[in-house]
């Protein structure tokens, strides 16, 4: 019996320590893509600020705006915006802040194919539509002088599950292929006219790299953290560009003149020269309501913070940087949260 | 005086107050009604979790109909959806893991049961139910690193090359698809099967052996002709239980059945099966009906393993009265 006493009184005090400090919690949840820099962010944020601590759980981007909508959570992340269904459902005003930019990238298995082999916009679309079915076929070929393609069919590989990285793909490729749009169209889940799914960047790099005659897409970060060669896009101004950090951050710069107000954009196919087509900004989705004036001023101070210490983090981690014109821009959009 | 006379209530309704406290100092009743809590709680969640299948699926059934269960799309982009091609695969993975896995788990019982020496049988056991105890995570990721190469490289081709004419074995050979599912699946359930059935066989009374031999029936006779049958009602009943558990296996199967919504005769071509496609959707699921559509095939999949149990208790009711395991005259 004293034993239980004991223990109980053990524990109640442990618990009493720990709530002495009284930090301000906020609750957050939504994207998997930009979860490594989101945790590290909200990590040094609580360094800088003790009071401070910033919950994420990365439930996905669909989950992020539904419990956005249901208030279960302070704020959400998303790697796609927001549809104006969406916003219309929520009830009250939701606003968009692009935190760091993704890409996706080819990745391909072709026996004596190059490290870098170039792509057009049409044979991508073609290759994922299924209506170019081998190699060599002309589209693939021509941009490719010098290189000898097999005849062998395509094996195209996508991915199982509901992605970011799908969601940009299918974006560029309903951009550039008025066929894809009609048929297939853009969504983190499409209904595929052809390929194998993989489950997870890894599912697809392992079916590629275990299937020959086979190409895939994975995220930038993916590719270049285990030093997957990956082929070369064109861009919509002719260029073929292979991506590069620098190169997913002119797509947001070249975009950044015309940006709505909202930043509920899509900068796939941007028209920059070195910009790379296949790029997307990840949102936080923070009410433009509220009402607790403890958690605004956290919320406001930390996204001031995220415009400018924070970039600072994203190279270490593969992510690209939010380009100036844009900074400048959200920063101004800060003051819109009341 | 007062405090020892008690009122005895008439005979069975015990609903005097002074009864009542009586039967409730009694342990059995104070048995029986726990016990009966419990059951009853786990009824209650099985019904909540139906009605909330139900409630939650309400806008994609509105809208579909039954031409959910015989529509083969699955669009999230024109919010077109059918369950058919999920159904097929989700059926012909089990099929194709029950037909490995039956006859190896069956043999390897009956193995230990009647013809291992004791301690081998004890020690092997345990190995199997190891078997059992390893996440399935980490067989989806052994077969997509080891199985599925070897498969592509060495037994599709082989089963191409010797059974080609077939349906079941036409096609490109990408080594994910139908057969490595139901290869993965069968290793997961061999070990329901071998562990039940070999206690079933072990619990079959020494009498009943006693007799078959002393009629002149040899070893192998015995076994397969007297054993065997007794135990049939339990061994149905570990072949379904492990019918259960390959219908709602998901990470293992949807690392290794290639991901595509197809209808296919051949075992060499990638699929899809309900908790798979559950499994991968469900979190980026924006749209409501697009929710709804995947709560939807939850509910199918229940109503499947649901209806797939109630034929196993009909048959092994059924083998039941034509005799063979239990107390009959």
């Amino acid at each position: 019996m004293k034993k239980i006493l004991f223990a109980v009184a053990l524990c109640l005090g442990v618990a009493g320590v720990l709530a002495a400090d009284n930090p301000v919690q906020l609750n957050a949840a939504g994207a998997s893509f930009p979860y490594p820099i989101y945790s590290k962010w909200f990590d040094e944020y609580h360094k800088l600020h003790p009071e401070v601590q910033i919950n994420y759980q990365s439930i996905g981007s669909g989950g992020g705006i539904r419990q956005l909508i249901a208030r279960t959570v302070d704020f959400g992340a998303s790697d796609g915006p927001m549809t104006d269904q969406q916003l219309q459902q929520a009830g009250f005003k939701i606003l968009h802040f692009p935190t760091v930019l993704g890409a996706a990238v080819p990745m391909y298995n072709v026996a004596g194919a190059p490290d870098s082999l170039k792509f057009t916009q049409k044979a991508l679309a073609g290759i994922f539509l299924g209506t170019i079915t081998r190699w060599n076929d002309p589209e693939i070929a021509n941009a490719n002088p010098g290189v000898s393609l097999p005849a062998n069919d395509i094996v195209v590989v996508h991915r199982s599950d509901g992605s970011g990285t799908t969601y940009i793909w299918t974006d560029f490729l309903s951009k550039v292929s008025d066929e894809w749009k009609n048929k297939v169209g853009t969504n983190s889940s499409v209904n595929w006219p052809v390929g194998l799914g993989g489950k997870g960047s890894e599912g697809v790099s392992g079916l590629v790299k275990q299937t020959p005659n086979s190409i895939g897409y994975v995220e930038l970060i993916y590719a270049l953290q285990n030093n997957i060669p990956f082929g070369v896009v064109q861009n919509a101004s002719g260029t073929f560009v292979k991506a590069s950090l620098a190169g997913v951050s002119e797509a947001a710069a070249s975009v950044a003149k015309n940006m709505p107000d909202d930043f509920r954009v899509s900068i796939t196919n941007a028209p920059g020269k070195t910009a790379y087509p296949i790029s997307s900004f990840t949102w936080l989705l923070i009410p433009a309501q509220i009402q607790d004036a403890g958690k605004r001023e956290i919320i406001k101070g930390f996204l001031k913070w995220m415009l400018t210490d924070g970039q600072g983090y994203c190279e270490g981690l593969y992510y690209s940087k939010l380009p100036a014109p844009v900074v400048a821009k959200e920063t101004k959009a800060i003051s819109l949260i009341q | 005086m007062e405090a020892t006379t008690t009122t005895v209530g008439p005979a069975g309704t015990g609903w005097h107050p002074q009864a009542l406290v009586r039967r409730l100092r009694n342990g059995d009743a104070i048995a029986h009604t726990v016990t009966l809590i419990f059951a009853a709680s786990i009824l209650l969640i099985t019904v909540l979790l139906v009605s909330q299948l139900w409630i939650h699926s309400a806008p994609s059934r509105a809208k579909f109909g039954w031409n959910f269960l015989h529509t083969s799309t699955w669009d999230p982009v024109f919010d077109n959806y059918g369950a058919l091609p999920f159904l097929y695969g989700t059926v012909v993975t089990t099929l194709v893991s029950l037909v490995i896995a039956v006859p190896l788990g069956l043999g390897a019982a009956i193995f230990l049961a009647e013809l291992a020496p004791p301690k081998l049988s004890a020690g092997l056991s345990y190995v199997i139910d190891l078997l059992a105890a390893v996440p399935s995570v980490i067989y989806g990721l052994l077969a997509i690193f080891t199985l599925v190469p070897f498969m592509s490289k060495t037994v599709e081709p082989f089963l191409k090359k010797t059974l080609g004419d077939l349906p079941f074995f036409k096609g490109p050979t990408y080594g994910v698809g139908f057969l490595t599912a139901g290869l993965v699946l069968s290793v997961m359930i061999v070990p329901f099967i071998v562990s039940v059935s070999r206690e079933v066989l072990l619990s079959v009374p020494a009498d009943q052996r006693e007799a078959a031999l002393s009629l002149g029936a040899t070893r192998w006779e015995t076994t397969w002709k007297v054993v065997v049958p007794y135990a049939r009602s339990g061994i149905m009943g570990s072949v379904f239980l492990s019918m259960a558990r390959a219908l709602g296996e998901t990470m293992a199967v949807t690392m290794v059945i290639g991901n595509t919504p197809q209808i296919s005769a051949s075992l060499f071509s990638p699929g899809y099966t309900i908790a798979a496609v559950i499994a991968n959707e469900f979190t980026e699921a924006t749209g409501d009906m697009y929710l709804s559509a995947l709560i939807e095939l939850g509910l199918v999949l229940f109503l499947l393993t649901f209806i797939l149990n109630g034929v196993a208790q009909l048959m092994i009711m059924l083998s039941e009265r034509r005799g063979g395991g239990g107390q009959r005259g």
